[in-house]
């Protein structure tokens, strides 16, 4: 049971981009398309979960037992990004289809804090090790639906007639903020 | 002076390069909260953009971004540890944004475009104008979204809402939530897009 409280949670209720506000960056940077929204979605669910595990091991036996918590931002950062360097040439090397799929994706990851967010967020919710996985995944999942809904909708939007100020930016940010209020809808589920 | 200038109205990071969006959007839910993550910003890029063009000539090329990310990380973790000891409900209000100052585009951009080129001087002037610049965009932001959405500013309240029964203000409270974030921010935008063209 509690893992579908942490699914149904980490995907709607607090969806990591329209609630939390994490990764807004790639969101409104690569929503244009709904084919380029969709390759992000996947390399951010893969470094996701992939990082999650590596930096939930890293708190538990390293950090914890030697009493050196204070550097876990240093730590976890370094650790995302050589993550995101070996994901990207292992990829090449053993599936070049996958590679070029997500490979212009990769080296955008490292700064999407979704990806530091969550790990954090899994030591700060002391989950344990599977269900920070669940967690991991269900995150992802989630922000690769806000992000493919949102590139949906803004390919409809270069179609309308939107007034020059708005152009741009502005009229995205607020369509963001109206798609937020529906996922508003989902409070109370869990 | 220019240099100095800059960060609030021609290179805005947030209203005119759309730079560091996370916590813009998610702090700044009152005038208070966005003004302390505008400062820590500041701090963590003036420290580093200071750091980063001391040693700038000792980084080998290739390893410059991991380098420049450890020199971030460490002033990061100066302001979590002291802002935990000195000010606990303003650390508590910005929980994990404090950490991700790490991956705050801004603090890297400064250091790859600016202080990896320039000498330590004209860094501190230009980790000070973009951090404010920064701070400035923050609380006003969250001044607008505190005003709509609780009817305040600052704590202090402001009377521009009927009250109901019990005399509490009947506000808003859409905007003090994340809708109202993405909402402020994308008018705030349009009308600098509209000063800005004429």
């Amino acid at each position: 049971m509690i893992y579908v409280t942490i699914i149904l949670s980490a995907i709607f209720v607090n969806n990591i981009l329209l609630s939390q506000f994490l990764g807004i960056c790639p969101f409104m940077g690569v929503s244009k398309k709904i084919d380029t929204a969709i390759g992000m979605g996947g390399a951010v669910t893969f470094v996701m979960v992939l990082a999650t595990i590596v930096t939930f091991l890293i708190q538990k036996y390293a950090l914890e037992p030697f009493g050196i918590g204070y550097l876990q931002t240093i730590t976890f950062i370094l650790v995302i990004a050589s993550l995101v360097q070996l994901v990207e040439i292992i990829l090449k090397k053993v599936s070049p289809a996958l590679y070029q799929a997500l490979g212009v994706f990769l080296p955008l990851i490292t700064t999407n804090c979704a990806i530091l967010g969550v790990a954090i967020l899994t030591i700060q919710k002391d989950f344990n090790l599977l269900e920070s996985v669940v967690f991991a995944v269900s995150s992802a999942i989630g922000f690769a639906l806000a992000l493919v809904l949102f590139a949906g909708i803004r390919e409809h939007l270069d179609l309308m007639n939107v007034p020059k100020g708005m152009k741009g930016t502005p009229i995205a940010l607020v369509t963001a903020g109206i798609l937020a209020l529906a996922f508003m809808g989902f409070a109370g589920v869990v | 002076m220019q240099n100095l200038t800059k960060g609030f109205f021609k290179e805005n990071a947030v209203f005119v390069l759309l730079l560091g969006l996370c916590p813009t959007l998610a702090v700044t839910s009152s005038a208070v909260n966005g003004l302390g993550m505008g400062l820590a910003t500041t701090f963590v890029l003036i420290m580093s953009n200071m750091a980063i063009s001391l040693i700038k000539d000792l980084i080998p090329d290739k390893v410059r971004i991991p380098s420049f990310i450890v020199v971030i990380a460490s002033f990061v973790t100066i302001v979590d540890l002291s802002m935990s000891a000195y000010s606990p409900d303003l650390h508590a209000a910005l929980g994990i944004f404090i950490p991700l100052i790490v991956v705050n585009c801004i603090v890297l951009g400064r250091a790859e475009a600016y202080a990896s080129k320039n000498n330590v001087f004209n860094s501190l002037i230009d980790g000070l104008s973009i951090g404010l610049g920064f701070a400035f965009a923050l609380t006003l932001l969250g001044s607008i979204r505190e005003l709509l959405g609780a009817g305040a500013i600052f704590g202090i309240n402001i009377p521009i809402f009927p009250v109901d029964q019990s005399n509490a203000p009947i506000t808003m409270l859409m905007f003090i939530l994340a809708p109202g974030g993405f909402i402020v921010l994308g008018y705030l935008i349009a009308l600098i897009n509209k000063i800005r063209n004429v």
